[in-house]
Parts: C-alpha cells; sequence; structure tokens
C-alpha cells in the first residue's frame, strides 16, 4: 500500500469556530481500491471528505490545518475547478439538477468547454452505464432529473459525478435516502470502478463497509482510532473502542 | 403514587366551533380587502367608459385639455418607465445578485441589505425632490423624460434588488452546492442553475414596479412631466405628459372638464396598469409551467 497512495491527509485537524471536529487524521487512500470510513454520527467524517475537493471553504469558520494531498500536490496549491473535477463527490441526498438527464450528466463537461453532440452523447452514455441507470433512462434522456426516483436520482448523481472522468469518488452516506436494492446495485457499480479510480466510502452501515472496502478505517469524535485491511480489522481490531463499536456497544 | 390527573377534555364542538368561528373571521377579512379593489375598478369603468373611443387613445387633447384625446400622456408614461426600466433593470437584478450569491453574511453585507430595506419605504415625494436634485440640477438633465425616468428607476431599484434576491434565495441551496461539487465556478452556477429558476420570481418583481412607475405621480412631478405638451416626445431629453400627472391635472388643476374625461383617463391609466400586471402573471404562469423541481 505504501507508496501507491494517492490522496495523502496529513495531521489533518479541521475546527469550525474552536470546536475541533477532526483532530490530527493521519490517513491514505490507496490508488485502486476502496476506503471505507466508519464511524457513529457526528465523528467528522463528513467535515474529513469535503477538505479533500475543498467544499470545506464553504463553511466561513471552518479553518483547516494540516495538510491534505493529490498525487503529491497540495490541495491548496490546485486550481479549485480542477480540483473538484479530479476529487468527486455523491452527497447523502440525491440532488437531481433541475435539467433534463442528459445535461445533468452533460453539464461538468459543458462547463470546461466540451459542445460536440457526439462526444457528449459519449459521455453521457458512458456515465449512465457505469452507474447502472442507463437501461432505465434511455429512452428518455429529455425527461428533467428531478422527476426521477430517488433512487434513480442517486446513480444519476453517480453518474454525474462520473461525468469528469474523475481519480478519486468520494461518497458520503450514498445509501441513507435509498432502497436496499439501489444500494445494492451502487456497492456493485463501485466494484467495477474500483480498479479505475480511488473511491473513499463515508459510510453508517458497518456491514457496507464489510462487504465491498479494501481499507477501512474507525473515526471517533474527531479521531481516527485506527485503520487497517477490512478483513483483519473486523476480525480482531487492536483498539477496545473499535472492537466495541463494531460489536454494537454504541454507535 | 399519583400521577396528573387530566381532569377536563375539551368537549368535540367547542373546538369545532372555535375552527369555525377563526374560519369565518378570515374570509370576512379577505372579503373586506377584495370589496375596495373590485369596488374603485367597478366605478371607474361605469364612469370612464363611455370616454373610450380610439381618437381618445390616439388624439392630441385641444381646447385648454377639456376635449380631445390623451395620446401624448399615455406614450409620454410608456418613456418614462422604459427608461426607468433600462436603468433600474440591470442595475437591481445585478445588485440583487451580488447580495444573494457573493455578499456572503458579514456585517458590512447586512447593514447594505438594511439601507436598501429602507430605501424601499422612502415616501415617493422624497424620491421626487432627490430626482430634482440629483439628476434636474445637479446633473443638469433639465426637466425631461431622462430626469423623470430615473427618478422613478430610483424609486423602484430597492424593490427590484429585494425582489431579485429573495427569487435567488428560493432556489434551493442543494444545487449550488452540487455545480460546485462538479467544478463548476460560481458564474456558471448561477449562469445555467440559479438564474433560469429564479427568473419567474425575478421577472415578476420586475413587471410589478413597472405598474408602480406607471402610476406614481410625486416622481415625475418636478422632473420630467408636463402639465400641457400636446406633441410626441422625440427624444429622453424632451418633457412629456404623463397618464398619472394628467389626471392629477384635469380634476385639481383645469376648470370645466366633463366627469367622462377624467373617469376615462384613470379609466386608461388602471387599464395600462393591469395590462402590465396581466404580462406579469401570464409571464410567470408561463414560466412556472416549465418549472424544474
Amino acid at each position: 500500500m505504501v507508496g501507491d497512495d494517492l490522496v495523502r491527509m496529513e495531521n489533518l485537524t479541521i475546527r469550525y469556530g474552536d470546536r475541533a471536529v477532526v483532530r490530527d487524521v493521519t490517513l491514505a487512500v490507496p490508488r485502486n481500491g476502496i476506503l471505507g470510513i466508519v464511524g457513529p454520527a457526528g465523528s467528522g467524517k463528513s467535515s474529513l471528505l469535503t477538505a479533500l475537493n475543498r467544499t470545506i471553504d464553504l463553511h466561513p469558520s471552518a479553518r483547516v490545518e494540516g495538510r491534505v494531498t493529490l498525487d503529491g500536490t497540495d490541495v491548496r496549491q490546485m486550481e479549485l475547478s480542477d480540483l473538484r473535477r479530479r476529487v468527486a463527490m455523491v452527497l447523502p441526498l440525491p440532488v437531481g439538477l433541475p435539467m433534463s438527464i442528459y445535461e445533468n450528466v452533460a453539464f461538468a463537461p459543458r462547463m470546461v468547454g466540451v459542445r460536440r453532440r457526439s462526444e457528449l452523447d459519449e459521455i453521457v452514455e458512458r456515465c449512465l452505464t457505469q452507474a447502472a441507470l442507463w437501461d432505465e433512462v434511455k429512452d428518455r434522456l429529455d425527461m428533467l432529473g428531478t422527476r426521477l426516483s430517488g433512487g434513480q436520482q442517486q446513480r444519476l448523481t453517480l453518474a454525474r459525478a462520473l461525468s469528469t472522468d474523475p481519480d478519486v469518488l468520494c461518497l458520503d452516506e450514498f445509501s441513507i435516502a435509498i432502497d436496499p436494492v439501489t444500494t445494492m446495485r451502487i456497492e456493485a457499480v463501485l466494484m467495477e470502478l474500483k480498479s479505475q479510480m480511488a473511491i473513499v466510502m463515508v459510510t453508517n452501515l458497518l456491514m457496507q463497509a464489510r462487504r465491498i472496502a479494501d481499507v477501512t478505517a474507525f473515526m471517533l469524535n474527531g479521531e481516527l482510532v485506527e485503520s487497517g485491511r477490512t478483513g483483519d480489522l473486523f476480525v480482531f481490531a487492536r483498539d477496545q473502542r473499535t472492537n466495541d463499536y463494531l460489536a454494537g456497544k454504541f454507535g | 403514587m399519583s400521577t396528573a390527573e387530566t381532569s377536563y377534555v375539551e368537549p368535540l364542538e367547542v373546538r369545532h366551533r372555535r375552527e369555525s368561528i377563526v374560519r369565518m373571521a378570515l374570509a370576512a377579512a379577505t372579503a373586506l380587502a377584495a370589496l375596495p379593489a373590485l369596488a374603485i375598478v367597478g366605478f371607474i369603468v361605469i364612469k370612464g367608459a363611455p370616454a373610450l373611443s380610439w381618437g381618445f387613445l390616439t388624439e392630441m387633447p385641444v381646447s385648454g385639455m377639456t376635449a380631445g384625446g390623451i395620446q401624448p400622456a399615455i406614450v409620454g408614461t410608456l418613456w418614462l418607465v422604459g427608461v426607468s426600466l433600462l436603468f433600474s433593470v440591470p442595475v437591481g437584478v445585478l445588485a440583487g445578485m451580488y447580495l444573494s450569491e457573493y455578499a456572503g453574511e458579514g456585517r458590512l453585507a447586512r447593514m447594505v441589505d438594511l439601507a436598501i430595506v429602507n430605501l424601499a419605504g422612502v415616501p415617493s415625494i422624497v424620491h421626487a425632490l432627490f430626482g430634482l436634485g440629483a439628476f434636474v440640477l445637479f446633473l443638469d438633465f433639465g426637466t425631461s423624460i431622462l430626469s423623470g425616468g430615473l427618478t422613478l428607476g430610483v424609486m423602484t431599484l430597492p424593490v427590484i434588488i429585494t425582489s431579485t434576491k429573495a427569487a435567488l434565495q428560493s432556489v434551493p441551496h442543494n444545487f449550488r452546492v452540487a455545480c460546485w461539487n462538479l467544478g463548476a465556478t460560481r458564474w456558471q452556477t448561477i449562469w445555467h442553475v440559479v438564474l433560469p429558476n429564479a427568473l419567474p420570481g425575478i421577472l415578476t418583481g420586475v413587471i410589478l414596479q413597472v405598474s408602480r412607475s406607471a402610476g406614481e405621480t410625486a416622481p415625475v412631478l418636478f422632473t420630467g412631466a408636463a402639465f400641457y405638451l400636446p406633441i410626441l416626445p422625440t427624444s429622453v431629453w424632451d418633457q412629456t405628459m404623463a397618464l398619472s400627472m394628467h389626471v392629477f391635472a384635469l380634476v385639481t388643476q383645469v376648470p370645466n372638464v366633463s366627469e367622462e374625461l377624467k373617469y376615462g383617463t384613470a379609466l386608461v391609466l388602471v387599464g395600462v396598469v393591469l395590462l402590465f400586471n396581466s404580462f406579469a402573471i401570464g409571464l410567470r404562469l408561463y414560466l412556472r409551467r416549465n418549472r424544474r423541481w
């Protein structure tokens, strides 16, 4: 794993005002594979994720110490649009943009000047196929994205995230608002995608991490308690707190 | 141990009676509000309709305004409203955009906000005096359509800013976050996602202000409107007659004007305002049909 990390978080501390929600976290994301981040609500998982593509900057009171590097470059030195295209984000609640299904996926490419219809068609079909949505919507691409069901919208959100051809795909509790069938389909999609990109998956569902994460990190109260190969962590965690959490003693 | 006893439950019919009393009171208040509006329009239509004719709309006033048409007043009102819009729409919409999308929640932004809200409450006669001082005298535009239009523009600006801001804020924040997460810049997000969805609200605000500009007398009284000027304006530097001013003049300044003519002019003014309003309603309906979430 060492030497093949795409994203590194080094001594990352995040504060909102004087409340530290992430404390001194050092964690790496392998280049190909799924990193699962688990932990109870309020443990700083989502804040950690927003530091990767710097959407944390949207919080006026947020302060970030330490650093995050992507492929060796400090993300603070990167141009924002470029960074966010390389580090894609899927949020907990599906957000279909108020435009057609086609335009939802073509949006990000258009914003960087892709105009040729054939090229856009290709991107739209590829991303919707990757997100396991193509077969359901291929005959109604001009329908409003917001009219899709919740589960479909979440896959649309995923397709849209893939439209920038990202190096890292971040998912923040993607299954919180969708049905189990869609959840399983997206998990299958992630297993496919991990050969092409690094995936960071924040989740509340321990079994989800166990099913698909290659490496799992356990966070509690803003601290990284421990991380390791998913198989190892779930079988014998070194830290008592991890054991207690995995055993369902709190959460 | 003794727990708190529920000693008394209000009988169902008491709650039902209260419900129907409240409902009736609300309905009565609504009726009371609607009644004057209907009465005013009805009264003006009945008394003014006989004056209406094609000639009334397209001819010059004659015999010291006691006969003939009111064409220059209609045309003048359109000019004044046009100039005021050319000023207040771009400035107001851009400022509303800045306040909603860029300014944030800092102390300065709040102060600007407060200033604008207060400006909206300034009486129109004060705007008129400001227009006289600023446009007519200081900038030396004279008494002209330009001065009058700009004065109306300044008067309507606060409401256009406020309604633009409100319309933009009503677009769910999620959409912006989704765009930013895709690497869209702030402006791209506004232009492609926020603005198209805020447009009905912005347009409604703008067009309601058009009606207000057309109807206000005070702001153009010292700045652009002429008492009697039976020619059509040819540029923004001309003075002009205006409908609101004309009603004021006919009613209070000119002797021996027939009731019919006074009410006819008022009816045309109400008609122009209603025309703008129905345009606003139509546009809103059209854009809402395309509402996308």
